[in-house]
């Protein structure tokens, strides 16, 4: 530790003020203040500086994505393995899976991490550790089978046009990640929808079971449609099934989630908000069912809590503290209108198959206003009050 | 008068129309169909061509009889003036660009409502000499076809693989795997496309927001 500390300070001295790599000082500054702890502190006595700044609740998103990251790279070498009628082995699994998901991680930072300096550099303000964050949560929902350059492509837009036009980290209205995907989504819809994407073998088709369960026709099971597709449950509870690289496990999602609440970086009111809008809607459309209706309606409401994104997004895309509703009952109603769209988008909306993603940015730009009126109302409340 | 064709105050007409005070970038106006019909260059360029035409002549008649329009009235006269010259445009093309015009479908007719226009008329035709409202009809005319084009070029190169109709990204490159971006010919691909050209050109000429 002491030696880090005495060669970044040599280091250090070349980008000050004056010294020829001043341009670069937020590079040096990040490395710096990723390694140790900063040394700044109040300078006043009243006020107490929290060790845990952006940079380790980032960090600490980042450790609760773990889970999810080394699941999603060993089921995607898993899917492999039975696509092509392998003989399962753990290591083989994750060795094919982290071929092809490594180096989607890497060409998310690499490409997002440019556009990051480069803004840093010309704003001459620090590189924010969100990016860390931004970076692995975009390679997360992506199906592995998506071409390199569609990744650098989508992290370059969701970077500009998700944070930094609204001024950087901690401005967005929308989560960056979403915005790359979304993109993505628009631009290139062959490769990120449908059912050859899912399974990173040329030319194998699989269909999610979202897409199973929008295609049963009227009248018919839409259980039965799953399992004959060979889902039920269980496997998609732990996440043996095709998808992007990191959702298919509410498992996974579920130990980050536990992370995040005991660190307090995340949420409990979006999170429980969420889960209650996604059950009531789809509780509706499981009240409505009948042989006339969508086989999807008689899907049972704690179902749609395993399928598709939803997991994912929940914990970490609707609990990002910036793009979400700011006040408590804001944050209440946000969560259900998520879980609400959520379940409509899926079921009765038949030009997209899952609607997580679309549902969290719908709320992202409506969270200010819903902010805004849960104050106007307080004020009010408080002015009654007094009167 | 005696002032040559081209003076100094004239070119200023010029540069304020195309570039400092540019109808989209600057004044953010026909903004609607700059998204509308740019998916192809083809389009931008007829559309380019009608508006700045309308733009000019409205200018120019509008600024002989600018002294005996009574002012009660001056929208409807100008209404009047800008009518004649969209439909005589849209009639042209039915007759000798029906492709184009099908295309193009109501945006055409709908110049007689564009901001730019009626904005010009009264901002500028209305009080000064038909030359120099000539002049700033161009130059509007010229900056909003310029961010039309570029919006053309862009949306159709990269949303179709073409331009003008023709081929110009090579198979190869397809072949590489790459793909047409399917944003591109939505309408949203044309609003970000403006959002970075009204940025760009803003850092350029140093706008402050007022």
């Amino acid at each position: 530790m002491k030696f880090i500390e005495e060669q970044l300070k040599k280091v250090g001295q070349l980008f000050e003020k004056g010294k020829p790599l001043e341009k670069l000082y937020p590079l040096y500054e990040a490395l710096d203040t990723f390694l140790l702890t900063p040394g700044k502190t109040a300078p006043k006595a009243p006020f107490v500086r929290d060790a845990a700044d952006l940079k380790r609740v980032m960090s600490f998103v980042v450790l609760a994505l773990v889970p999810a990251t080394l699941f999603g790279i060993y089921n995607t070498g898993y899917q492999i393995e039975l696509a092509k009628g392998l003989a399962h082995s753990f290591w083989g699994a994750m060795a094919a899976g982290a071929w092809k998901v490594i180096p989607i991680i890497v060409v998310s930072y690499a490409a997002g991490g440019l556009w990051e300096v480069l803004f840093a550099v010309t704003r001459k303000h620090e590189i924010n550790e969100g990016f860390l964050v931004t970076g692995i949560l975009f390679a997360l929902t992506l199906p592995p089978t998506i071409p390199l350059w569609q990744v650098a492509v989508g992290i370059s837009f969701g970077v500009v046009f998700g944070k930094e036009i609204f001024g950087g980290t901690g401005m967005n209205v929308f989560n960056p990640a979403l915005v790359a995907r979304a993109f993505l989504f628009f631009a290139y819809p062959a490769q990120i929808s449908g059912s050859t994407a899912w399974v990173a073998v040329d030319g194998y088709t699989r269909a999610t079971p979202l897409a199973v369960a929008a295609a049963a026709p009227k009248g018919t099971s839409v259980v039965q449609a799953l399992a004959d597709a060979g889902y039920n449950f269980n496997n998609m509870f732990y996440g043996f099934i095709p998808g992007s690289i990191g959702e298919t496990s509410a498992l996974a999602c579920l130990v980050g989630l536990a992370f995040l609440l005991v660190t307090r970086v995340a949420s409990w009111r979006v999170v429980v908000s969420c889960v209650l809008g996604l059950l009531a809607m789809s509780g509706i459309f499981y009240f409505l069912k009948g042989t006339d209706r969508l086989a999807f309606f008689a899907l049972p409401p704690y179902w749609h809590l395993v399928m598709g994104g939803f997991a994912f997004g929940a914990v970490f895309m609707a609990t990002d503290p910036v793009s979400a509703a700011a006040t408590n009952t804001g944050r209440w109603i946000y969560g259900f209108l998520i879980g609400v769209l959520t379940v409509l988008i899926r079921v009765v909306n038949p030009a997209y198959p899952e609607g997580t993603m679309l549902a969290i940015l719908f709320m992202n730009a409506f969270a200010p206003l819903i902010d805004y009126f849960v104050v106007e109302n307080h004020i009010k409340r408080r002015v009654r009050v007094k009167s | 008068m005696g002032e040559a064709l081209l003076s100094s105050k004239n070119q200023k007409i010029l540069k304020d129309g195309f570039w400092d005070t540019n109808p989209i970038t600057f004044q953010i106006l026909g903004i609607c169909s700059a998204l509308a019909v740019t998916t192809q260059l083809k389009t931008a360029l007829v559309m380019s061509l009608g508006l700045t035409f309308v733009t000019a002549g409205s200018n120019v008649v509008i600024s002989l009889i600018r002294n005996f329009i009574p002012s009660q009235i001056r929208i409807i006269v100008q209404l009047t003036v800008v009518s004649a010259l969209v439909i005589s445009i849209d009639q042209i093309l039915r007759a000798y660009m029906f492709d184009v015009s099908k295309q193009l479908s109501v945006f055409v007719g709908l110049i007689i409502t564009n901001c730019i226009v009626m904005g010009r008329l009264e901002a500028f035709a209305m009080g000064n000499p038909p030359w120099k409202s000539f002049l700033d009809g161009l130059a509007n005319g010229a900056g909003y076809s310029a961010v039309l084009i570029i919006i053309g070029i862009i949306r159709e190169i990269f949303g179709s693989g073409t331009l003008l109709g023709y081929h110009v990204i090579p198979a190869s490159v397809y072949a590489q795997g790459y793909v047409n971006n399917g944003m591109m010919v939505l309408a949203p691909g044309a609003f970000f496309l403006l959002g970075i050209i009204v940025w760009i050109q803003r850092s350029i000429s140093g706008y402050k927001e007022s």
